[in-house]
């Protein structure tokens, strides 16, 4: 048994330790602070998490264990870690004329939005299954509570019910799914989890468990048929939120299918749970026909919608499917295909939505395509921007949509699943129609002058500019990105030992 | 007398788990399907119980205590969000929750 905690724990727990006083620090200057300087409040929180960045730096490089063995500090946690900071703070950038015109208090959201990125790190960082349940739970109940907070709103109301209850089902199915991998192996730690289990251990229980452990992470991640929540939620939700739930939730959720799965399940990949058709089988059977499902399903539901958010939901399905082909390629290079994937589509996801949160202004909620209509005409830039995220959503170079495909299918061509990668690409496909309709709208200009002028605020077109030049910069030298992901991809699964439980 | 064994249990739990999810698929009631999915919870606290009295190992019991933790605070959050909903609509029967729908 490890001692207590000390004082290197605290140390790296820097960024999580900055968040969690940054919220408190936002809820009581919400209150100290009078009315109008509500917006000083925004400005404060993306402060916090530049800090919580900068608390990062000491993580960079380094891998090992902290807190009794609970929590991770390695590549693939601090490439985490980054990514939620950007999501975070881009997401507070283009919330607060958003908040003005619903009239929401920003106090408590940007609290939550704290809250949410706290739990986030958390999901990213545990290597133990209770750890990993609190940082979901964390991140999980935030969301629930900021998808309903323009509480005089039905849209919203509604969202927040489907999400809680379909957030607390999948909740119930992930919980007994561990708690069966706790009852076979004696540990909640995933390495001793994937130390001490052998194939055929506890019978039909093992594969239950793995298949409870699919649904549930499936709900989080929103892989079809386990997303019927995402589109009513994503339309339902403040647009900000909708942005932070379609990179963060996802991205987090991700991380803690590969720390469950890649870290702790890492010998019933292939086989080991049974068989089926003659054939043994293993996890990636399971993402294998989810990925397919949930690209097929998610571009064809994409092709009929009106609603921009919601259509943006079914592609950020079509996505999940797309990264999931990495986890079934299952090597390193799969999983750091997925992590080069997850933080482009970031960028590209939050730029998409910031365009949409600029729509919304005073008797227009701006979430239909026909609004989209003569925006190249009033507003040039933000056409060009959102041109740019079509295309790169779609997978077309230079962007950096294009790299994120690239890697992900030339990963799963290198580790023999040839088929899955020509699906992935008739898939691509079929996105273009509904990412070059969106831009059809921007271009068609009307003679009644229906898009009226709108104010671009400062902080809205940093996200623009940030999330545009990222999205072109990743497309023409990735490198960067790769050799960070591939880093971080390696050290899931190594992490070293500092005495068993 | 049959002794109750960790295997009585587990079987009480899977049973629990079934109609917490059974609930949650057929009843039509907002709060009752909420109750559901405390059942579902408290389904996994027992085989977390259990599995900790076989295995003689306090991590089970400590993982429980967590969930009865996340149930509660799940509880306040949903119980919120209910009573926001039925301020607006009237309703809690989740066939009239359609403004959002394709």
């Amino acid at each position: 048994m490890p001692p207590g905690f000390s004082s290197s724990d605290f140390y790296y727990l820097m960024p999580e330790l900055v968040i969690t006083a940054g919220a408190l620090l936002v809820l009581a200057l919400d209150v100290l602070l009078p009315r109008a300087w509500e917006r000083v409040l925004s400005w404060v929180t993306v402060a916090v998490i530049l800090g919580a960045g900068l608390a990062l730096v000491p993580s960079a490089g380094q891998n090992l264990t902290i807190a009794r063995d609970l929590v991770a500090i390695d590549g693939f946690a601090t490439f985490f870690k980054v990514l939620f900071l950007v999501a975070a703070a881009l997401t507070v950038l283009m919330s607060p004329r958003y908040l003005t015109l619903e009239n929401v208090h920003p106090g408590e959201y940007y609290f939550l939005v704290l809250c949410a990125t706290l739990g986030m790190m958390f999901m990213a960082g545990g290597v133990d299954l209770i750890t990993l349940f609190i940082g979901l739970e964390t991140m999980a109940v935030s969301f629930y509570v900021l998808t309903g907070i323009i509480r005089p709103n039905k849209r919203s109301n509604e969202a927040a019910i489907k999400y809680f209850v379909l957030g607390a089902f999948s909740l119930g199915l992930l919980l007994y799914g561990m708690s069966i991998l706790y009852g076979l192996t004696g540990s909640t730690h995933l390495r001793v989890i994937a130390t001490s289990l052998v194939a055929g251990d506890g019978g039909l229980l093992l594969p239950f468990a793995v298949m409870l452990l699919v649904a549930g992470i499936g709900f989080k991640i929103a892989a079809v048929p386990f997303h019927m929540w995402a589109p009513d939620v994503y339309e339902g939700a403040p647009t900000p939120i909708t942005a932070f739930l379609s990179v963060g939730s996802k991205a987090a959720s991700f991380a803690m299918l590969l720390r469950i799965f890649v870290a702790g399940l890492p010998a019933f990949r292939a086989d080991g749970l049974g068989t089926a058709w003659g054939q043994p089988f293993g996890w990636g059977a399971f993402f294998y026909v989810l990925a397919v499902v949930t690209m097929t399903v998610g571009n064809l539901a994409a092709l009929t919608q009106g609603n921009i958010k919601r259509l943006l939901a079914y592609s950020s399905i079509a996505h999940a499917g797309y990264i999931l082909i990495g986890i079934v390629a299952g090597s390193t290079r799969g999983v750091s295909a997925a992590l080069v994937y997850l933080m482009i589509y970031a960028f590209m996801q939050l730029g998409a939505f910031a365009v949409v949160v600029m729509l919304r202004r005073k008797d227009i909620i701006g979430d239909e395509l026909k609004d989209l209509t003569g925006l190249y005409a009033t507003h040039p830039g933000a056409a060009i921007a959102m041109l740019v995220f079509m295309l790169s959503l779609g997978g077309i170079p230079p962007t950096a949509g294009f790299m994120g495909k690239f890697w992900v299918f030339g990963a799963a061509i290198d580790a023999g699943y040839v088929w899955l990668a020509v699906i992935g690409v008739l898939n691509s496909a079929v996105s273009l129609y509904y990412y070059i309709r969106i831009v059809v709208f921007m271009w068609i200009s009307e003679e009644e002058e229906k898009s009226a002028a709108f104010g671009i605020s400062p902080a809205v077109a940093t996200v623009l500019a940030v999330t545009l030049a990222m999205t072109v910069l990743l497309g023409i030298y990735p490198r960067l990105l790769f050799d960070f992901a591939q880093a971080s991809a390696a050290s899931l699964g190594s992490v070293p030992s500092l005495g068993l439980r | 007398m049959t002794p109750i064994t960790p295997y009585h249990y587990l079987v009480l739990s899977a049973a629990l788990f079934m109609l917490g999810v059974i609930g949650v698929m057929t009843r039509r009631n907002i709060i009752i399907i909420f109750m559901s999915i405390e059942l579902m919870l408290n389904a996994v606290n027992i085989n977390l119980a259990a599995f900790s009295q076989q295995l003689h190992n306090a991590v089970g019991q400590v993982f429980a205590i967590f969930v009865v933790a996340v149930a509660a605070a799940e509880a306040a959050i949903g119980l919120g969000i209910i009573l926001a909903f039925y301020r607006n609509k009237e309703t809690l029967n989740i066939d009239e929750m359609n403004i959002l729908r394709w």
